[in-house]
């Protein structure tokens, strides 16, 4: 039985999210997937940025930093290229992580530096009041899109697989238990892993586009979600408003940053030439 | 056990990487800009050398993130640029001074705004270096004038960086950094280094943001038992946000700036040159002072009794050292690479005003240019 308060702060609770809001299963999602590899609450280090999605690391029990908005693989890799012996994990949103952050998110997959990155996709920027973000979907409403969205949107995943990640998976907060074994998957995996995880932004979302309750944005989530596997099932025109969820890529030729830096710090010492 | 002095000749740049190195910096992030490019391919050579880490990172706001990343696992680390790209880091570096993480950060100056001169001499970030970053926060700025003062200045920023663990600027210029000059290096002995201050306290005692009288907390390495959270909002002791508490916001941001005026003795740097009986009182910072010196003496051999005081600490601005050193001065004269932005300063803590010599077409200013200007003020007395 997971232990759920062993990993929470809980003088930090109640947390300061919206009934609904996707946020919080994401966490449980972490600490199934810490607590099913037996990690130590002291070996994780849990960065975020700024917005909704950055105040998950105020609740759990690792230790926890929170940078500045779309920063944090920076100051990740930073930290991680000092402390490689520390998983490091940074939680992101789809403002923080695939606008304002997004070189830094393509060139931590290009280095495929130990990283284990969540991306919660909630297709808006939820803190500042509903915005639209890079991973809004063409045609939805948002604050600063009253008019529909005319921009097209990323597939964050396909980017990041272009750009060098060796693990790359998708699933939603309806899907929670292949959330938390993804997650553990990527923590496990050496190299940089990378997870979107589609969630709900009942306030700054659902309401602008006609789902009016977080049990209407779950339906949706489960509806839309085809596991990975079972694509083959569905025709590309059944398949053309779905998203594909699960382990969607994995490469275990390619080496990793830090060990890299580290063989080369050796050859040094060696007296090679590097 | 005989001492061993190192006389070298180096560039600025080069005396700058080499002191960071002992001084103890492990980590090195950055992105190529001229004029400060050389200590970036130093560091590339020499940190796996010496077990650290070069990362040449996607832009300057990743280096100095990843500076503040390595810094917050308990290493000393540090960038270079040069104006564009020191405007970008401004964000992070306030980042820093809100979460107390320690970092050096070199400003190889050149002529702007935007890319303007980009590699000819200036000394126009010395607001930007300031007041860069939005928001009340404490810095500390330091301006060497010659090869041997950026390798003495550059270990006294790690130092002082540590001691009140705050972000620490050297401010050099594409003249300083470029110019080959003879360097006495101390045998490394003789080297004072600086650590921050470890706690002792138990995890379940440790406050990452509380501290004693001056106002620097202690620091706790990761992965020991110490899971403390850090926030770029306001925040209590804890380390956690407290965004509508106007007690603990008071609290944090008087505490920020009281690191400063503790130690501010022992963080302020100048230099004088015959100032015993000066009727001019030439202050002046950087390269600029190299031809200050010169103008002090041409200004001696006409009967004009000048003196020089160089300001190697330029923030917090050493407004009682000026004020010192200006009182018995008929003339006070600040010459700069910039429309006028140090002078200001001295002009607020003389009460008076001073002759400004400014120069924005980067080249520097000459001795000849200094006393011609001080020789004009005696012509109209
Ligand atoms: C440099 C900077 N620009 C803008 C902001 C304002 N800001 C705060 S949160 C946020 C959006 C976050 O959206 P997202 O990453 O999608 O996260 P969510 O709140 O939806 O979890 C923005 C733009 C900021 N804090 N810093
Ligand atoms: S605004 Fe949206 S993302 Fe933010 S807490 Fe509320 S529901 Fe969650």
């Amino acid at each position: 039985m997971l232990d759920i308060k062993k990993y929470l702060r809980l003088s930090k609770l109640p947390h300061i999210w919206c009934p609904g809001c996707g946020n919080g299963s994401v966490v449980r999602a972490l600490i199934m997937a810490v607590d099913k590899l037996g990690l130590s609450k002291d070996e994780i280090v849990l960065f975020t940025g700024i917005g909704c999605s950055a105040r998950t690391n105020v609740i759990v029990d690792f230790n926890t930093i929170q940078t500045t908005h779309g920063r944090t693989l920076a100051f990740a890799t930073g930290f991680k290229l000092m402390r490689p012996d520390m998983k490091v994990i940074v939680i992101t949103g789809d403002g923080d992580g695939a606008a304002i952050g997004g070189n830094h998110l393509i060139h931590a997959a290009r280095r495929n530096i130990d990283i284990t990155t969540i991306l919660i996709n909630n297709s808006i920027y939820g803190m500042t009041g509903g915005q639209y973000s890079p991973l809004s979907p063409q045609g939805t409403y948002a604050t600063t899109a009253p008019y529909g969205n005319i921009e097209p949107s990323f597939d964050i995943c396909k980017l990041v697989e272009a750009a060098g990640a060796t693990f790359i998976a998708r699933s939603t907060v309806y899907h929670i238990q292949l959330t938390a074994d993804l997650i553990a998957k990527a923590i496990a995996h050496k190299g940089f892993s990378f997870i979107e995880v589609v969630s709900q932004c009942p306030v700054g979302y659902g309401r602008r586009n006609r789902m009016r309750t977080p049990y209407e944005m779950l339906m949706w989530q489960k509806e839309h979600a085809v596991l990975v596997q079972q694509a083959q099932r569905y025709s590309l025109e059944e398949m053309k408003d779905k998203f594909l969820i699960g382990e969607l890529f994995v490469n275990k030729e390619k080496r990793e940053y830090t060990e890299l830096y580290e063989e080369l710090r050796r050859k040094l010492a060696e007296g090679g030439e590097g | 056990m005989s001492l061993k002095e190192d006389v070298r000749f180096m560039q600025g740049n080069e005396a700058i990487a080499e002191a960071a190195i002992l001084a103890g910096v492990r980590f090195f992030a950055g992105y190529p800009i001229t004029p400060a490019t050389e200590i970036a391919e130093m560091m590339a050579l020499r940190m796996p050398q010496v077990g650290g880490v070069f990362i040449q990172m996607e832009d300057e706001i990743a280096s100095i993130a990843a500076v503040i990343g390595a810094s917050m696992a308990g290493f000393k680390a540090m960038t270079a640029t040069s104006g564009p790209g020191f405007t970008l880091m401004q964000e992070n570096l306030g980042y820093a001074t809100i979460v107390d993480i320690p970092c050096v950060i070199v400003d190889v100056q050149r002529g702007g705004p935007s890319t303007g001169l980009p590699t000819l001499p200036a000394q126009g970030d010395v607001m930007q270096a300031r007041w860069g970053t939005h928001g009340d926060h404490p810095i500390v700025v330091l301006c060497p004038a010659t090869v041997q003062e950026a390798f003495e200045l550059t270990i006294e920023a790690f130092n002082i960086s540590e001691l009140i663990r705050n972000p620490v600027i050297l401010l050099s210029d594409a003249v300083v950094g470029h110019v080959r000059e003879k360097v006495t290096l101390p045998d490394p002995s003789r080297i004072r280094i600086v650590n921050r201050r470890v706690t002792n306290l138990p995890p379940e005692q440790y406050k990452p943001f509380a501290a004693g009288p001056d106002g620097v907390p202690d620091f706790a390495y990761r992965g020991k038992g110490y899971r403390y959270h850090v926030t770029s909002n306001v925040h209590d002791e804890e380390g956690f946000p407290a965004t509508y508490n106007h007690k603990v916001a008071n609290e944090l941001i008087r505490r920020l700036h009281k690191k400063i005026e503790f130690y501010r003795k022992e963080i302020t740097y100048y230099k004088t040159y015959r100032v015993e009986d000066s009727d001019v009182l030439i202050v002046a910072y950087g390269c600029t002072a190299r031809s200050a010196k010169d103008a002090v003496n041409m200004l001696r051999e006409g009967g004009i009794r000048a003196g020089l005081l160089q300001l190697q600490t330029l923030w917090p601005f050493p407004g009682e050292v000026v004020e010192g050193y200006a009182k018995r001065a008929k003339v006070v004269v600040v010459p700069e690479m910039n429309m006028g932005q140090l002078v200001g300063e001295v002009e607020r803590c003389i009460c008076r005003k001073a002759v400004r010599i400014n120069r924005v077409d980067g080249k520097m200013i000459s001795p000849w240019e200094i006393v011609d200007a001080i020789k004009e003020v005696f012509s109209h007395a």
